[in-house]
């Protein structure tokens, strides 16, 4: 068991990559620092498969196989250790991010090449995947927040790396500024649990737990608050509503920032965290239909907003908190197992997305306005072939890995008492409409006429270091939805199989489980084909509003001029946060904090006591006047109050006698 | 018998006449014999205590008193004299060179 | 009022008046003669009280010796009458006030613990002998130091009092 023994290995190698490049990168040639990085992140991921190799050797009894290393906190009877945990659910979220961590890295070495800071850019990315993976090798709430904290942390360093242009510090400072409100409805979720608990290591709670009397729906019990509290922390986290607002600023950082943290890893930390904690969840009816309700109409929500921008990536960021959004719909309604297959496929066809974006926009020269693309079908064959691959798995069209996934939430919703019916119903609606923009994306940057001056723009294929990653990519979103096939087609649920020792501890009764079976097997081949249907819907409506009639947008943009402006403002959400939280708050620092106390009462009370001093001494002063005869009087003075002092007791009665 | 607080009341009498002195003439040898008085108004109140106590360490005391008063006056009319050739007076307003 | 307190009250008055005296002569040559008038009336009150030996070093050393000094000094630097300068607001302000202070303070303090002080054995003589045995075994080591101190002393007067050297 040589990598499960030691499995801190995996989060060191990223570690000390980070630290080579960062602190000696900056002298190095690119090819040095690519020799750190990939070979750090690299051998990180080997170490995964071999840890997992190991893990599919344990016997049973022994998973969830948690080993403690050191105690980091011991405060009374809290402890807080650095300790690592490995179930099947840590499993595939390690196997997603060293992977695609890996694959990433490589492209970056192309993407990157002619960037400044390349040191620093992977020296960031190595830290990233430092803190990503102890967040979910954790065995404890504690250790998980550090890791939670620190991809944060990274989050804000990637997005402002080109910190000289004032939009991306901007966006970076947003990014951080919106997860720690989030973080803070975690860290009191942290706080309840460990009050009722008395402790935050997962295995103990989660066993004591499961002995506890589940809260009814709409009560709000202990747990229901706690998940409560920790579902605002994956609010902030995953950006959903309505903390989502960082996500689509966050594309100033590099498209493999993108691709990586706000795509494939980073963001499905929030739902990691809620499907780890579904033991809590599913004793809490009312915080996982929160959990469902939020998730649906994020869903919807950003997929509005995505019919209309006209930024490649904009459209990619607001389709990544859509999907993000189906993955808490499937939490919610208590398919914990879909919404982490789901977690799993979004990475592959997301990350290629950003990464075949970050290709389109390395060969138009850095333009990244979808109106001055058009016609690259031909020029760039590679990016565009891999792109379509992912349009069609997000979209849903089987035998694609998206189809699979989207399916088996969307029937998950269907059953699920609560008004499962109307989740179903904008679960569909939603599914329609990313089929449409995401079409819409294609349409507009590959086909047609070419927008934009030929003779300006060399468009050029990328380098294999960017290209042999989308293909690998590319593959994986057409098969990684195979280890989930639905029963109907004659494939037992692998993946569902492999999570169900997590995800069955804490559920309801056998027979419940069975009769839920029963029912799926007669709906999925219907809802199968409604949502293969949905996505031809929005293919067509794309391709007769972008291909065939290229002039009709404009005329719908005019003729819906108001519903237009709001969808392509995104709602003039984040002007109604300046204005009531970011306004006030900037009011309450500037007058309140910075001239009421820190001028007017710190350095009043520093200054007050200098000025204080010398006017004491100005007053004092006049003790020494240098006339012998006043000297005399001050020594009289002096001479009195001693004897005074000695005297007192025995002259007290006469003194008391006189006053009264 | 004369009772011993009538002494002790006439010391203190003497001593705060002294103080009076002390504070408001001009005259260095007369602030200097105004010190002595203190003293003396002192050596009555000892010789007091050592008649009521019927111990003789005050006046004990009183002798090493007197011896002390004599040597400072020796030494403090040696400064007296060397101030009035320095000052040309003998008022204790003339000497204030600590006088900003 | 029996003989002592009668006597008692000749001295006292004496003293007192003599001490007035001092402050309100203007010459120091008659403050220096009141300072002598109220020290032969202190010997007197030590006589009353029966310490002889203190009474005869007081009349001796002090009005003898260190008057006369006080007397010899006066002639010597000519001090002539008292100037009318006021240079301390302070001393002319707080002068009185303080003095009455004080010596309610002491009155206060005396009347106040008027009872616990009595005289255990009226008037007996203090024996010279008694006093000189404790003067030279208890309180041998004060007595050489004040030997010490008057050397120093005399040293002192004569090194400030040299005329300089032309």
């Amino acid at each position: 068991m040589l990598i499960l023994d030691n499995l801190w290995i995996i989060p060191l190698l990223p570690l000390l990559g980070s630290a080579t490049n960062g602190l000696f990168g900056a002298k190095w040639p690119n090819k040095i620092v690519n020799y750190v990085a990939v070979g750090s992140t690299g051998l990180s991921f080997a170490c995964a498969l071999e840890a997992v190799h190991e893990f599919f050797q344990l016997s049973p009894e022994k998973i969830p196989w948690v080993k403690p290393y050191f105690s980091w906190i011991v405060a009374g009877d809290f402890r807080a250790g650095f300790d690592l945990q490995v179930d099947q659910l840590t499993v595939v979220m390690l196997l997603v991010v060293t992977g695609v961590g890996w694959l990433i890295h490589i492209y970056s070495t192309g993407y990157m090449a002619h960037e400044g800071g390349y040191y620093r850019f992977f020296s960031y990315l190595n830290l990233f995947m430092f803190f990503m993976l102890i967040l979910v090798l954790a065995a404890n709430y504690s250790l998980l927040f550090v890791g939670w904290e620190g991809v944060g942390l990274c989050s804000y360093l990637l997005i402002g790396f080109y910190f000289l242009r004032k939009s991306a510090s901007d966006a970076g400072k947003k990014a951080f500024i919106v997860n720690r409100i989030g973080d803070f409805g975690f860290m009191l979720g942290m706080f309840l649990l460990f009050r009722t608990f008395h402790t935050l290591d997962f295995v103990p709670m989660f066993k004591d737990a499961v002995s506890q009397q589940p809260d009814a729906m709409g009560q709000l019990g202990t747990i229901t608050v706690a998940c409560l509290l920790i579902f605002v922390g994956a609010t902030g986290k995953s950006a959903q509503l309505p903390l989502y607002v960082w996500l689509p600023d966050a594309m100033e950082g590099p498209t493999p920032v993108s691709a990586l943290i706000h795509a494939a890893t980073m963001v499905t930390a929030g739902v990691y965290v809620v499907a780890r904690s579904h033991v809590l969840f599913m004793r809490a009816p009312t915080a996982m239909l929160v959990v469902a309700i939020v998730g649906c109409a994020t869903a919807i929500f950003a997929a509005t907003i995505g019919l209309v921008q006209t930024d490649i990536k904009k459209v990619l960021a607001y389709s990544t908190v859509s999907q993000l959004g189906y993955m808490f719909l499937a939490c919610g309604v208590g398919a914990f197992s879909a919404g982490i297959f789901h977690l799993m496929t979004h990475a592959f066809f997301k990350a290629l997305l950003f990464l075949a974006a970050g290709s389109v926009i390395h060969a138009m020269g850095g333009e990244q306005d979808m109106q001055h693309m058009g016609g690259l079908s031909k020029k760039i064959r590679w990016t565009y072939i891999t792109m379509l691959t992912a349009t069609l798995a997000i979209a849903g069209f089987p035998p694609l890995a998206g189809f699979f996934s989207k399916d088996s939430i969307l029937l998950s919703a269907f059953q699920s008492e609560n008004g499962g019916h109307a989740l179903y119903a904008v679960g569909l609606l939603t599914a329609l409409l990313t089929s449409f923009y995401m079409f819409r994306l294609i349409f507009l940057t590959f086909f047609g006429k070419p927008r934009y001056d030929e003779h300006k723009v060399h468009v050029h294929e990328s380098p294999k270091s960017m290209l042999v990653p989308l293909m690998i990519l590319a593959v994986l979103s057409i098969v990684g939805g195979w280890l989930a096939a639905p029963a109907f087609l004659g494939s037992p649920d692998y993946f569902a199989r492999f999570l169900e020792p997590v995800f069955a501890q804490g559920a309801g009764g056998e027979a419940g489980a069975a009769a839920a079976e029963a029912a799926a097997h007669a709906l999925e081949i219907p809802l199968a084909i409604v949502a293969v249907l949905t996505a031809a819907i929005g293919l067509a409506v794309a391709w007769w509003l972008y291909l065939s009639k290229p002039q009709k947008p404009a005329e719908f943009a005019k003729s819906m001029k108001g519903a237009y402006t709001t969808l392509f403002n995104k709602y003039y959400v984040d002007e109604l946060y300046a204005a009531l939280v970011v306004k006030p708050l900037m009011w309450l620092s500037r007058s309140v904090l910075w001239q009421a106390v820190d001028v007017g009462v710190i350095d009043a009370a520093v200054n007050g006591v200098a000025s204080g001093a010398t006017d004491i001494g100005d007053g004092v002063r006049h003790a020494q006047s240098g006339n012998t005869r006043s000297y005399a009087v001050w020594v009289v003075i002096g001479a009195l109050v001693i004897i005074a002092i000695i005297f007192w007791p025995y002259f007290r009665p006469v003194a008391v006698g006189m006053v009264r | 018998m004369v009772p011993t607080h009538y002494y002790l009341i006439l010391s203190a009498i003497l001593f705060g006449l002294g103080v009076v002195a002390f504070v408001f003439k001009r005259n260095i040898i007369t602030i200097f014999m105004s010190i002595e008085l203190m003293l003396n108004a002192v050596n009555l109140a000892f010789v007091a205590f050592s008649q009521a106590l019927n111990k003789l360490d005050g006046q004990v005391f009183v002798l090493f008193v007197i011896v002390v008063a004599a040597a400072e006056a020796a030494v403090g009319l040696g400064i007296i004299i060397l101030i009035a050739r320095n000052r040309q007076s003998l008022n204790v307003e003339r000497v204030d060179l600590l006088k900003l | 009022m029996n003989p002592p307190l009668l006597v008692f009250f000749v001295l006292a008055a004496m003293a007192v008046i003599g001490a007035i005296n001092l402050i309100l002569q203007r010459h120091p040559i008659h403050s220096a003669l009141s300072l002598i008038v109220v020290m032969v009336a202190l010997a007197g009150l030590y006589l009353l009280m029966g310490a002889e030996f203190v009474a005869a070093v007081q009349i001796i050393v002090y009005g003898g010796a260190i008057m006369v000094l006080f007397v010899f000094v006066i002639m010597l630097l000519n001090a002539g009458v008292e100037e009318h300068t006021n240079a301390s607001k302070l001393a002319a302000l707080a002068g009185v006030p303080l003095a009455v202070v004080l010596m309610g303070v002491l009155a206060a303090t005396v009347a106040g613990s008027a009872d616990r002080v009595q005289v255990l054995t009226p008037g007996s003589v203090a024996p010279t002998k008694a006093l000189a045995n404790l003067l030279f075994q208890d309180f041998v080591y004060p007595f050489e130091l004040t030997s010490f101190l008057i050397l120093v002393a005399i040293l002192g007067a004569i090194v400030l009092a040299q005329r300089e050297k032309a």
